[in-house]
């Protein structure tokens, strides 16, 4: 059965990663629901959240070829309990529609939302939430005249202890390990 | 990516007094040499000129051959390092000459052999504008490659060669590919050399892990009908000795997969023959009845398995594999050993109890009689009829003792050398395994024979794979490289036919092939060649083949629609081998 999972990459910065991980999702036939990328908080370590819809047995056999990559660092697989992740809405609505409505103290108390800029024109709405939060703003906002929406993908923080630098000290020694006199 | 910073790229002028400065050419193949390599496959153009012109300096210590193709370069490649151990080099020119190559690339990596490809590329300044020869090498290697990547600039060249030195050979080899713009070739740099053992996001050394592997003795030491399946991984890893003592402390029957084949003699008592679609009856049949699978470095290809949801039906399996993508990709395994199949296999033979599986093994006895029987005496020892692709293989078995390096083709040409071969030593089978690419034979064969020139190297060609690359007749021309061509020619696409023969109600379409004289093609390339038609000429004319110092071309005309038997239908079950029409 299909769930939602959120794939945490981290890689070196290798100009082509994507082009290499997004292949992996083609060939099966997989497609990417969100996506965001930037630095990591380990300097010049790069994590890419990617959320997909696929089965438990199929995202463990990306994963896999995933971390296979080169340049990949560490892969992780969640599903949406295992982490707490947001993503961040922008939606631009007519003035006049939310004037007449009278909405505007009802949506800044409910929806727990900023506005960003005002002009006789339109009003600019952010939303940050989950996508269900964001989904059922927008069909609020939908018959007061909604100019544009945009969306970014997810980011997503993982609830496991254990971070990335540690398996990045682990790397290195394990290198400190092989480099004895031993290899060639 | 060595996409370092424009300040960081800047040469430091203060060094630069009184140490001499090199081009990027010459930096590449300085690489080279300090990476140990002798010999290059590949063709020039126009953007990879820089390097050729500074390869003349280097006469004797590296030797460039020039093939007729760059795919030629890149099968030949290939081949040289399947028998060497070394990895292959090869260098081809931007655009065409880069994708020419690249099924040259899809054929290494699918059989995880180390080929460094050296490509040139235009102009860095003209990157990205269709510029004469451009074309995106990167972008379309990308899905073939273990690892790929752009220099730029010259100074980079060293840290790129080191890591695609370390990258292919290192972990599951793979094809890597380097592809060094033309202004990066000619711009000096001083040149320093260190050779890489580390990348951060890469490590190919995994810790044994022990626990797996006591759970797997556990299970081999009450297995009742234990088979071990040994692939490519066996030969890659050097572990032919580990799995020899394995197999003889345990008692427990080997079959092998088709690159597998030479990492475990085919004599041994405990050799039960070839795995797969055309493989031996007894393997195939018995997976079904194994109760425990040790897979050791191979990876469940579907020509291995037939119908998943009927293979290993009554096995647990215990999967060694060093690469852990390939571990749960098409069947599910019981113990997961993500190792070195040469460590594995050390740590597990120390944990194991000496046993024997007569009764098991007098299984696949019986299998090898009715295999026999049915199957390889008719096409061994057949007493009339046309010539057949088996007895020539066969005969070729016995008159060089087992002892040749065997190159094929692809199609029926590769599945009767398989089959028929009896190997002793290993590494001495070169095919295309994973791609099945039509016209690897004569490249694969010349590249194995100048790795190996110690070693007689026969390569069997079909009628069809010949005439793809058959240019490379000019490569032995030039280089008098002495390797032995066999022509098994039935004037079709032979797989193919069978194909429409079983599954297509015999609807011949576009396999038959009107040939040229190849004795003629031959000898007009100073090749000495001569056609058998007749069984009672063929040993003499073997027998004059395998003693000629040179080069040569023996064509034998097979019987027009022989088909390869037994075989697993696509989409049957290993158990479901047939072994007649």
């Amino acid at each position: 059965m299909k769930q939602e999972f959120t794939i945490s990459l981290f890689t070196e910065d290798h100009i082509g990663i994507l082009g290499q991980i997004t292949i992996i999702l083609t060939r099966r036939q997989i497609n990417i629901d969100s996506f965001t990328a930037s630095e990591s908080a380990v300097k010049g370590v790069y994590l890419l959240t990617i959320v997909v819809k696929t089965t438990s047995e199929m995202i463990q056999k990306v994963a896999r070829q995933m971390e296979k990559l080169i340049d990949v660092l560490k892969v992780f697989v969640h599903t949406s309990d295992q982490i707490i992740y947001q993503e961040i809405a922008l939606f631009k609505v007519s003035t006049s529609g939310l004037m007449s409505g009278n909405i505007i103290d009802e949506i800044v108390r409910t929806y727990n939302v900023r506005i960003l800029e005002v002009s006789p024109e339109y009003m600019v709405i952010e939303k940050t939430g989950h996508r269900s939060e964001i989904n059922e703003l927008l069909v609020h906002l939908e018959p007061y005249g909604l100019l544009q929406f945009a969306k970014s993908g997810r980011v997503a923080i993982t609830k496991q202890v254990r971070e990335l630098s540690s398996y990045l000290k682990e790397m290195d020694e394990a290198n400190r390990f092989k480099t004895e006199p031993t290899m060639n | 990516m060595y996409m370092k910073t424009e300040k960081e790229t800047e040469p430091i002028m203060a060094e630069v007094n009184g140490i001499e400065r090199i081009t990027g050419a010459e930096a590449l193949l300085n690489c080279l040499v300090e990476e140990g390599v002798d010999t290059i496959f590949g063709y020039p153009g126009g953007a990879i000129m820089p390097v050729y012109d500074k390869l003349m300096d280097y006469e004797g210590r590296l030797l460039h051959i020039l093939t007729r193709h760059e795919q030629g370069a890149a099968h030949a490649a290939q081949a040289y390092a399947m028998v060497t151990g070394k990895p292959g080099i090869c260098f081809a020119t931007s655009g065409p000459g880069a994708t020419n190559l690249v099924t040259g690339i899809a054929n290494a990596f699918l059989d995880s052999v180390p080929v460094v490809f050296i490509t040139a590329q235009v102009v860095s300044s003209l990157i990205g504008t269709d510029a004469f020869q451009e074309t995106d090498i990167i972008g379309v290697s990308m899905p073939v490659t273990k690892w790929n990547c752009q220099v730029k600039k010259s100074q980079d060249i060293p840290e790129a060669v080191a890591k695609a030195f370390y990258i292919a050979k290192s972990g599951r080899p793979g094809p890597v590919l380097v592809d060094i713009t033309k202004d990066a070739q000619l711009e000096k740099l001083q040149f320093k050399y260190k050779k890489c053992d580390y990348i951060r996001s890469y490590n190919p050394h995994i810790p044994l892990h022990t626990k797996a592997l006591e759970s797997a003795a556990i299970m081999i030491n009450h297995a009742e009908r234990p088979l071990i399946l040994a692939g490519h991984g066996i030969l890659i890893s050097g572990a032919e000795n580990e799995l020899k003592e394995f197999v003889e402390k345990t008692g427990i029957p080997v079959a092998s997969t088709l690159l597998g084949l030479s990492g475990f003699p085919s004599n041994h008592r405990l050799f039960t023959g070839m795995l797969g679609m055309h493989g031996n009856y007894g393997p195939n049949l018995l997976t079904n009845e194994a109760d425990l699978i040790i897979a050791v470095g191979m990876r469940f290809d579907d020509r291995v398995t037939g119908n998943l949801k009927k293979y290993a039906t009554k096995a647990t399996i215990i999967h060694i594999e060093i690469d852990e993508a390939e571990i749960n990709k098409n069947v599910i395994v019981d113990v997961e050993i993500n190792n070195d199949a040469k460590e594995a296999l050390k740590y597990l033979t120390a944990l194991v109890k000496p046993n024997s599986f007569e009764k098991w093994i007098r299984e696949f006895r019986i299998c090898d009689k009715t295999e026999y029987e049915k199957v390889i005496k008719p096409e061994t020892k057949p007493e009339e009829g046309e010539l057949r692709m088996g007895e020539v293989v066969s005969l070729i078995s016995e008159l060089t003792k087992g002892d040749a390096i065997i190159v094929t083709d692809v199609g029926q040409n590769q599945m009767y050398a398989a089959r028929y071969y009896k190997f002793k030593h290993p590494n001495s089978f070169v095919t295309s395994g994973g791609m099945g690419t039509m016209g690897f034979g004569l490249p694969a064969g010349i590249g194995a024979k100048i790795g190996r020139p110690d070693k007689q190297v026969v390569t069997f060609v079909g009628d069809g794979g010949f005439q793809m690359t058959i240019q490379e007749l000019g490569t032995i021309l030039q280089y008098k490289v002495p390797v032995k061509i066999v022509v098994l020619n039935n004037n079709y696409l032979g797989m193919v036919r069978q194909w429409q023969d079983m599954f297509f109600d015999k609807n011949y379409a576009s396999t038959e092939l009107i040939n040229p004289d190849f004795v003629m093609i031959s000898k007009a390339y100073g090749i000495p060649s001569k056609k058998v038609w007749n069984r009672e000429d063929l040993k003499s004319s073997i027998e004059e083949m395998l003693s000629s110092e040179e080069a040569y071309v023996l064509e034998v005309a097979i019987e027009k629609e022989g088909n390869v038997f037994p075989m697993v239908e696509p989409g049957a079950s290993v158990s479901d081998i047939r072994l007649h029409y």
